[in-house]
Order: structure tokens, then sequence, then C-alpha cells
């Protein structure tokens, strides 16, 4: 019988107290070897995806389809006065347009509509128009007519921070987020020997998915089904339950296979909400999908930061950190969320004085959303960097420095990891990248003006998942399993290893199993997002199939009239008995026998701290003429407990690694102060890594089952590769030449400052 | 509207569609063939990349009514009957797929090198591939797949 347990859950380090439902008793860690789970497994839905067969959101073509375009504010900030959309209607193909004053009410993100009467940065949703055609929903945008009472803006965050920006909010622009304080901070500084000071600043990066935000929606009467690009497609639903107001039983939503979205697609957003009224409205199917200009003006982005970091030293060479304060700002748009860049600072060393603060500064900008390890990829490289330049001044080896400060309790709780391997991380990836020949003040590159050098920085995550998650297992009478579970392969390979776990688990092999997943009418499934899809769903998965064999057995016990014990199942046959037999033989004798096996994920250990942990090496080389930096190799090594998949796994490292390499040298978003617009919304102008830009990249797994974690002994692998990297590099920009570069990305142009200000 | 006339994967097909319609769009909500993807409409990410008379195209750049008569290959032209083409097999094998939206792109692109460079070197397949941009993978899987492709087409 299911019973209900009180557990802590966590989501991106943000922790709340919840019930949780959970069912018989968890099941007890592998021992031994595996057969497939920890064995290299291609995806098995890749023939989908190379084929064009996979279908996503846009793909989505119903008949009578409408299309949605919006309306957006041109202005940063504007109060909207009054909507004409007399020359839009009257547009043939033009159905219906949607605005403030016509509009249903449709709470949204706590707000009553999803048109607010002030504008609060350039993109933002004013109107919306369903059309028969895209084009014609295009040309019909251009002749709503808006009236705009315009207001003054600030869209940088240090100008919001000044005491002459327009308030933008009745509590000011700066509100404090977080905080934290242990020991005596000021003192320990005080006392010192040696005290560096810097300031920190990274830029907006965007997150661009390959495929953008989009939703098809059609209302049939009875009940609304809603195609979308989501990690989250139960969060979806509940977006919509809001806004229309209409009971969960009559919502369904679909994500079968998603372009990508890396944090910015955690639940309904206006696109979806739009698409889902025109399509009650008109009760015809809503297609609404975003062009990539509007994506890169209002579907988030991970927002820039100004960090300031106080660090001291006492006691030489072999002396210790002596105070460490970290202040962070993080422009956050209009979003009410922040991300805390201090969450590392906080927990990565045993630094027993120490004082954080973070400060969420409202912009009229657009809004940040979660972007892959949200505030640990900024607040990483600021204090991994400040740690170098610290080792730097007082002559420590920057390694040495780290390993000195280790902790396995996290300081911020008190509380005992499950597990920490990072010195494991640190000795094998030191190995590969050849520490011991970094040289203090670096090397000679390969040409007269190139220098060389070598850096590292560590990372800490969470990525311990937790309940609740659910997942059934079915099997066919054809010996053949498939999992159900309203989780969703954001692209990760969530489908693959959750075959795995559930093949190695029932003994059947991993192409005899599929997974159904990404729908609401399947048992619930937590987001995609927070690194915790795996340590989720895998144990309620294994938990499913587990069962799904022991009513399999029961079964063959039955029919073959042997003891239940006697009998397993392995490589898809029950074994045990002189009477080897398939499972299709079983189901043959018993005809329609139907076996769903049932799985929920049991809480997390109480009084442990579960988190993920990695170091990052790079060696590079910077010409000296024109700051140009180029990556020679990157060892990445991560502690996540068991590997489930090794391919996809490295893949996972070298994805967020290649988009590290784009938020320390090349990606930013630019806003024009005076008028508030992006000025590089696009793909041309806002510099993805490309394939020339990827150097060889080392992939290493710490790989040793974390068995008090869950089941698996697994943990989350999304965000951990994308933390460490840009600190990385900046620290081997420093050893190689001497400058320090404090700010991302680490243009050429920024490093031809630092040169100067190293030479000053 | 302009009747146009196009082979499209060996088939002929026949269509009106406005002055200002890309081919990716034809393709994609006239004739069927989603497997072509949307993702910029300027020519930057490749994920819409297509052989338009055995030429590597982005369909995005391509107006419709000025491809008239012309012979297209898009992504499901290859492989037939279940069986995936070297070039697909090779982005399954090497772990080359991620969230999986850049890769009809990706695999057009890579054909269309292994046909002109059946063995290409590492530079030239970063030189060939340089358009088509992907968020997930980190690339080096795809080079990978590139070379394993190579070697399956013409048993290096």
């Amino acid at each position: 019988m299911p019973r209900v347990v009180r557990t802590r859950v966590e989501l991106e380090g943000r922790m709340t107290d919840e019930l949780a439902l959970v069912e018989g008793k968890d099941l007890p860690g592998w021992t031994g070897e595996r057969t497939i789970v920890g064995t290299p497994t291609t995806r098995i839905d890749g023939a989908q995806r190379v084929t064009g067969r996979a279908r996503y959101t846009q793909d989505i073509t119903l008949p009578g389809m409408l299309h949605v375009r919006f309306v957006r504010s041109q202005h940063a900030r504007a109060r909207v006065v009054r909507v004409d959309d007399t020359r839009a209607r009257e547009l043939r193909g033009v159905r219906a347009v949607l605005h403030r004053s016509n509009l249903p009410k449709a709470p949204f993100r706590g707000e009553e509509t999803i048109f607010r009467e002030e504008a609060r940065f350039v993109g933002e949703e004013v109107a919306a128009v369903c059309a028969e055609s895209e084009e014609t929903a295009a040309a019909a945008i251009r002749l709503v007519d808006v009236e705009y009472e315009v207001l003054p803006h600030v869209v940088d965050l240090e100008d919001a921070i000044s005491e002459q920006a327009p308030r933008l909010d009745e509590k000011g622009n700066v509100s404090e987020s977080g905080s934290h304080s242990r020991g005596d901070t000021e003192r320990a500084l005080r006392d010192a020997d040696v005290v560096v000071d810097a300031t920190y600043r990274t830029s907006t990066q965007l997150h661009n998915s390959l495929e953008t935000h989009g939703a098809v929606a059609h209302w049939d009467g009875e009940r609304l089904t809603v195609w979308e690009s989501t990690q989250h497609v139960f969060g979806v639903r509940e977006g919509l339950h809001l806004a229309l107001g209409l009971p969960y039983s009559r919502i369904r939503v679909i994500c079968e296979f998603m372009g990508g979205g890396f944090g910015s697609k955690g639940g309904a957003g206006k696109y979806t909400i739009a698409a889902a009224l025109f399509a009650r409205q008109l009760g015809a199917p809503v297609r609404c999908v975003y062009t990539r200009e509007e994506e890169n003006l209002a579907a988030g982005n991970r927002s820039a930061t100004l960090q300031h970091i106080r660090v001291g030293w006492t006691g030489g060479r072999t002396g210790r950190i002596s105070g460490l304060e970290h202040i962070s700002y993080s422009n956050s748009g209009q979003g009410r969320w922040v991300a805390d860049p201090t969450g590392p600072t906080n927990t990565l060393y045993k630094i027993a004085d120490l004082s954080t603060k973070s400060y969420r500064v409202v912009t009229n900008a657009g809004s940040l959303s979660a972007f892959r390890a949200p505030g640990y990829v900024e607040g990483t490289f600021a204090l991994e960097s400040a740690l170098d330049e610290l080792a730097e001044q007082v002559r420590v080896d920057p390694l040495e420095l780290r390993r000195r400060h280790a902790t396995s309790i996290d300081p911020l709780m008190a509380l005992r990891y499950t597990q920490k391997r990072l010195l494991d991380c640190y000795r094998i990836g030191a190995k590969e990248i050849g520490w011991s020949r970094r040289k203090r003040g670096g090397t000679p590159g390969s040409a007269e003006h190139r220098r060389r050098g070598m850096g590292m920085a560590s990372q800490i995550w969470f990525g311990g998942g937790g309940p609740p998650a659910f997942a059934t297992v079915h099997l066919n009478p054809d010996g053949t399993a498939v999992i159900r579970s309203g989780t969703q392969d954001i692209g990760t390979g969530t489908r693959t290893i959750l075959a795995q776990i559930c093949a190695e688990e029932l003994g059947i092999g991993v192409t005899d199993v599929r997974v159904d997943i990404g729908d609401t009418d399947a048992p619930y499934g937590p987001i995609s997002a927070g690194s915790l899809t795996l340590a989720s769903v895998g144990p309620a998965v294994r938990q499913a199939a587990a069962d799904a064999r022991e009513q399999l057995l029961g079964a063959a016990a039955g029919v073959l009239e042997v003891g239940k014990r006697e009998l397993r199942v392995e490589g898809g046959r029950i074994v045990g008995t002189s009477r080897q037999t398939t499972i299709e033989e079983i189901f043959d004798q018993l005809k329609n026998y139907t076996v769903i096996g049932r799985g929920s994920r049991f809480p997390n250990p109480s009084e442990t701290a579960l988190n993920t942990f990695g170091s990052h090496f790079v060696q590079l080389e910077v010409d000296v003429r024109t700051g140009e930096v180029f990556l020679e190799k990157i060892v990445a090594v991560h502690d996540i407990g068991r590997v489930v998949n090794p391919l996809t796994a490295a893949s996972q490292v070298e994805g967020g690694i290649i988009q590290a390499i784009g938020f320390a040298l090349t990606e930013q978003r630019v806003l024009d102060r005076a008028t508030g617009r992006v000025l590089n919304a696009d793909l041309e102008e806002y510099k993805v890594p490309t394939v020339r830009d990827v150097p060889p990249i080392v992939v290493r797994f710490v790989d040793v089952p974390d068995r008090r974690a869950n089941n698996l002994g697994a943990r989350g692998l999304g965000e951990p590769p994308i933390i460490p990297t840009a600190a990385a590099v900046a620290n081997a920009i420093a050893n190689a030449t001497g400058a320090r570069v404090r700010t991302t990305p680490m243009t050429p142009d920024r490093v031809m400052a630092a040169f100067a200000a190293s030479r000053a | 509207m302009n009747d146009v006339r196009l082979r499209v994967n060996g088939v002929a097909r026949q269509t009106a569609v406005p002055d200002h319609e890309s081919l990716l769009t034809t393709l994609r909500e006239r004739l069927g063939l989603p497997g072509s993807k949307n993702a910029c409409e300027q020519g930057e990410c490749g994920s819409c990349s297509v052989l338009m008379d055995s030429e590597l195209v982005c369909s995005c750049l391509v107006l419709t009514a000025g491809a008239d008569g012309r012979a297209i290959e898009t992504v499901e032209s290859l492989g037939a009957d279940g069986v995936l083409h070297p070039v697909q097999q090779a982005f399954v094998d090497a772990g080359a797929v991620q969230c999986g939206f850049c890769t009809p792109g990706l695999i057009v692109a890579a054909y269309a090198l292994l046909r002109e460079n059946p063995e290409p070197s590492d530079l030239e397949v970063r030189e060939a591939l340089s358009g088509n941009l992907c968020r997930c993978t980190g690339y080096g899987t795809i080079l990978a797949a590139v070379q394993r492709a190579s070697r399956a087409m013409y048993r290096r």
C-alpha cells in the first residue's frame, strides 16, 4: 500500500519540506558487476533522431491549424495606453487578436493576465494575433496600433544599482536574495598577511537551444491537448490549469522530442497560454513557436553579475585562507527568482571565517531564467579566479591550495556528504593534464608571440534528485517491456538510461524496452532540471522493473509448477530449473495475462548532504600580440557516483564544456543602454561555439557507486560540466601571461586590457 | 502565388507558393517533410541543410519560387527500408546525437562532404561542418561520427 513520508526536497539548491508517496520497500543497491548499466549504450531513439522522423513541437501539424505571433514592446519601459486591433482584424486570414482590453482573465506567474499594463523590456508581449498562416500572422502584428506612454528605464546592472537610476520597484532596484556568515570574517581579513580584493563581472548568456520555445494547442470540446517543447510536461499542465481554470483531468501535455532547454523551458510560457486561449476560443488547433529573435529577447538568460571578493591568507607558504567575503549582484531583469552565485563559496572549501551576500537587481532587460547551473557558473568563475590570484600572491600551487582546504563535511549544513571524491578528481585530472609540468609564470608557446599556461578549478553542484517520481513497467506478451513515466528526454539520453536500468533489473535486453515518456497521462515525473532526472526517475523505474519481474516469476512458477524462489530472468529467459522457458511462452500459457510493475522514488537519507563534485584542467596558449586564446586541451573529471551510460555521460560533459567555452570566451548579450534593445538577438552576432572552436576534451569519471544516495548509487550530471571551465580558462590565461582577466567573456580586447593592467 | 515544380527525394512534386516563401517552409509545411529543422531562418545554424542539385544549401535562404525545376534531397532521402545510411548509423554509433534538433542538418552536411571528399582530414571536417551549430554534444562525437562514416562508406 502506498504511504506518505515527510522528506526534504532540493531543486537547484532550493530546499523545501514535502510529503512524498512511496510504496513497498526501497530496493537495496546493486552489488557485483552489472552487464547493461555501466556499459556504453547507443541511444534507443537514435534512429528516429538521425532520420528526421523524430517529431518536435514545431513539427506538429494538425488539420485546420492556426498560427500565432506576438506584438512586442519596442520600448524598454512603457505603459500600454491603448491597443487598436482594427486594421489587423481587417487583414484577410486573421482570426482573432488578443490584448489587454479583450483578454479573458488568465493568471500567469502571479499576475492577472499574460499582457501587463506596463511593458518592462524590449520584446515584452503586448498583444497576440492568430491567423490562418504564419505569414499572415506576421503581417498582422505590424497592423496592431499600440499607443505607449514611454517611461524612464534602466537596463544595465551597474546603472540600476546607482542612486540616479529610475526606481523600478517600490522597494528599490536592489534587494537581498541570500546571505550566509560563519566565524568572524572581518577580523580574519584584518589579521591576514595578504588580502586579494578583486571585482569580477560575468556577461549575460543566452540559452539558444536549437529548438525555440513553442506550443501547439488543440481543444476538442472536452479536453485540451498541448504539445510543448518543455523540460516539464506536468509543469506546463500546472500553468495551463492556473491560467485557464481547467481541471487537471481535462489537460494533457505531450513532449515526445524536444530540442534542448538548458533550464529555460521549465513550465508554461505566454506562448502556451496564448495558443490555448485561441484554441479554445476558435475551436481550432493553434501553433505558437518563437522565432530566434523572440527567443533571444523573451525566453530568459543567464543574468549578468557583478561580484566582489576579498580573501585573506595567513602563514606564508604553509598557511591557510584567513577570511573570505563574497558579495554578488545579479541582473534579474523582471524575473522574480534569482540564482545565487555565492552557493559554491558557501560550500566548496573548509574556510572558518566566511561571509557571503547576494542581491537581486531589477532592470528593464529580458528576465533571467535558470540556465544550466544557474548562479554556480557565475559564482565559480569569481571564486575560483580569486583563489588562484591568492595562490599566485602567496606562491602556493593552486591545486595544493584547494587540497589544503578540502572538506568532507558540508560547511553550510554541517552534514556529512553521502559521498565526496573531489580529491580523486584532482588526482586523476592533474595526472591527465600533466600538472607537474605547470610552471609559475607559464611556459613559451608554439610561436614566439605565444605563451602557454595551465589552470584548473573545482566544482560543486546538487544533483541528488528525490521524490516525487513514479514509473510503471508493463510487460508485453512477446517478452518486451514498456516504461511509462511523465518525465521527458530533453536530449540528455533519459530514454536510453531508463531502458538500461529497466533491462538490467528485469533481465531482458535494452532494445526490448520501449520508453513512453513526455506525457501527463503517465505517472508523475519531475522537471528535467537541476541534474535530477536520473537520480529521481531512475530509482523508480528500477523499482517498477523489479515489481514486474516478481510478478512475472510468480506467474512462471505457477505455470512451471516450481517454487518462485528457484527462478530468475536472464537474457529474456526464465531460468533456474531444468525447464528453461521464454517470457513469451509463459504469456502463451496464460493468454492475456497483464503485468504492470509499479515504482516510486524513495526519500534521500536524512542528515546527509547530497552533491556532485568535479574539477576541470585547461591547457591553452595566448597570443600576446592580439589577446586571442587558443584552447589546447581540457580535462574534465567528475564524481557523480555510478555512471549508468558512459557514452551519453561523456557527451553531457563535452556539451557542458562547449557551453562553458562560449560563456568563457565568446558569448554575451549586448544591450543598448539608451534604448534597451538587444543588439545581437540572432545567431550571427551572438557567438555560439562551432565545431572549429572545440579543443581535445578528455572526460573521466571517478565512477564509484554512491551507496547512500539511492538504489542506483547514481547522481546527476547535467549541470556539473559547465561549472568550472571558465575559471580554469581564466586561471590558465593568468598562468600563461601574468594577466588576470576578471570579466567574461574573455574576448581578445579584454585580454589585451588585462595585459596592459598587469604591466602597469 | 507561383506554381513550382520540384523533384524532391526523387519524386516530382508540384505546389503553389507565395513569392517570398522559403524552401524550408515549403518542405516542412506544404510537402510533409519536417525533417529539415527551423532554428534561425538566417542561414547561421545549418539545421535546415538540404542538397539542391547536389549542392549543400540552407533551405531557409532559398526562395521556393526560385528553385523551380531543381532537384532537392532532404534528410528523409537517406536510408531506406528501415536501414540507416552509413552517415546516420555512424552518428548513432558514435553518440553524436543529443537532443537531435541539429542532427538532420548535420547528417545532410556530412553526407555532402563525404560524397565530395571520401577521406576528409579533421580540419576539412571542421571546415565543412562549421556552418552547423550544435548546442548539446560538444562536437567531438560529431567529428568522430564523420570519420566513422567515411570508413564505413569507403572501407578505408
